[in-house]
């Protein structure tokens, strides 16, 4: 299979939140400011595309019944490399992720990629399949803070985008939301999808 | 940090609900929700670990990381102490309690990957609490996790025989139920504060 195809698969045809619903907690945890969406699609991203070439790599080396705890292994490594540099050079955005960042560990996305992809493909392909998974999730997460930042705040990435007229509309920055927005987006790709699947 | 570890408790079931307002364990919280008995059966399990295990992470944690000046590991150190635990009940279920192995013995697995564990161990890290509020904390966002969980269990059993949009089924209504859910949850803010 072509790299931009594998691209294509994994980012958009098998988007993880939308079509899988994995790994959902963060993404609904971290929508409420598009800032903390795109560091935390971004970390997912560097994790899953490393840790997936890492898990290829030694794919042959593992036996298959501690392979469960080598992945985990491996992404914890990844994720503490993330974290220490959000801690190093962006503090401000480490403090509002708080725990966030740690739980990229049991995040499903990352677990769901290294088995179903990673086990069975040379490395530079899983390579691709990580960036491909991470880059759908990043998207999803961007759309749904979007949505969230600009009618909670009035803003967008910190910038004021709706005037002084704007009331904060407050049930968009709290958890509630989310789930709907989540919820919305589903149901637009699923009601498109089985529309194509009838004509 | 001077709460009451009581307040604590109870603001963990209600007002900050680990589920509908960090959204922990939603993985699992949307898969085995769909009969009440197994989503009863998974809440016990979660609850169940999440007490032992912040006590564990709580001791190693201070006893171990901090004097060691290994924080940066924690997250490591965390999930193989889950691991561990989960490992460990397993066996001493399988061999002394075949009952509750069969009760609880399926859902076992699908704990330690459930984020709402490794969540509470993290967020006692950070509010910095004590070995009482810790506890507290653990006990209260079990129950939380558990409550939530049959509340959903139980709408969505009834959900079965309506008829619901083609788009929305299975995980597009869960959510939405989950969403009304949480508002609700909002109308006890104000009860007790933690963050």
């Amino acid at each position: 299979m072509k790299k931009i195809e594998i691209f294509r698969q994994s980012a958009f045809k098998e988007n993880a939140i939308i079509i899988q619903i994995l790994g959902i907690c963060s993404a609904l945890a971290v929508t409420n400011l598009m800032q903390n969406s795109l560091v935390m699609g971004l970390g997912v991203t560097f994790t899953l595309a490393l840790s997936s070439m890492t898990a290829s790599l030694i794919r042959n080396l593992i036996p298959s019944r501690v392979r469960m705890m080598a992945q985990t292994f491996i992404i914890a490594f990844y994720v503490i490399l993330v974290d220490l540099f959000l801690k190093a050079f962006l503090p401000e955005v480490s403090r509002q992720l708080g725990p966030y960042v740690g739980l990229i560990i049991t995040n499903c996305i990352i677990m769901g990629r290294l088995e179903a992809f990673a086990g069975k493909n040379p490395p530079l392909e899983s390579l691709v399949d990580g960036i491909g998974a991470g880059t759908g999730y990043t998207l999803i997460l961007l759309t749904i803070s979007f949505v969230r930042e600009l009618f909670g705040n009035g803003t967008l990435f910190g910038y004021k985008i709706l005037g002084e007229w704007w009331i904060g509309w407050s049930i968009m920055s709290l958890a509630p939301s989310a789930f709907f927005l989540l919820a919305l987006l589903i149901w637009i790709v699923e009601s498109h999808k089985s529309k194509a699947g009838s004509k | 940090m001077e709460i009451n570890a009581f307040v604590i408790f109870f603001a963990a079931i209600f007002t900050s609900n680990i589920l509908l307002t960090n959204f922990l364990g939603m993985c699992s919280f949307l898969s085995v929700s769909r009969e009440v008995e197994s989503a009863f059966g998974l809440g016990l399990a979660v609850l169940f670990v999440m007490i032992f295990t912040t006590a564990i992470n709580y001791a190693v944690y201070y006893l171990i990381l901090v004097p060691f000046d290994i924080i940066y590991l924690q997250y490591i150190i965390f999930i193989i102490v889950i691991a561990a635990f989960v490992q460990l009940t397993e066996m001493i279920l399988e061999r002394f309690s075949p009952v509750l192995y069969y009760t609880l013995g399926i859902f076992l697995p699908l704990i330690t990957v459930n984020c709402a564990i490794l969540g509470v161990s993290l967020f006692m890290v950070i509010r910095q609490y004590s070995f009482l509020q810790s506890i507290a904390y653990g006990a209260g966002s079990g129950l939380g996790w558990l409550l939530a969980i049959m509340a959903l269990a139980g709408i969505r059993q009834r959900l079965k025989i309506k008829q619901v949009p083609t788009g929305l089924q299975g995980a597009g209504i869960t959510l939405i139920i989950t969403g009304i859910m949480s508002l609700a949850f909002i109308g006890f803010s104000g009860i007790a504060v933690i963050q």
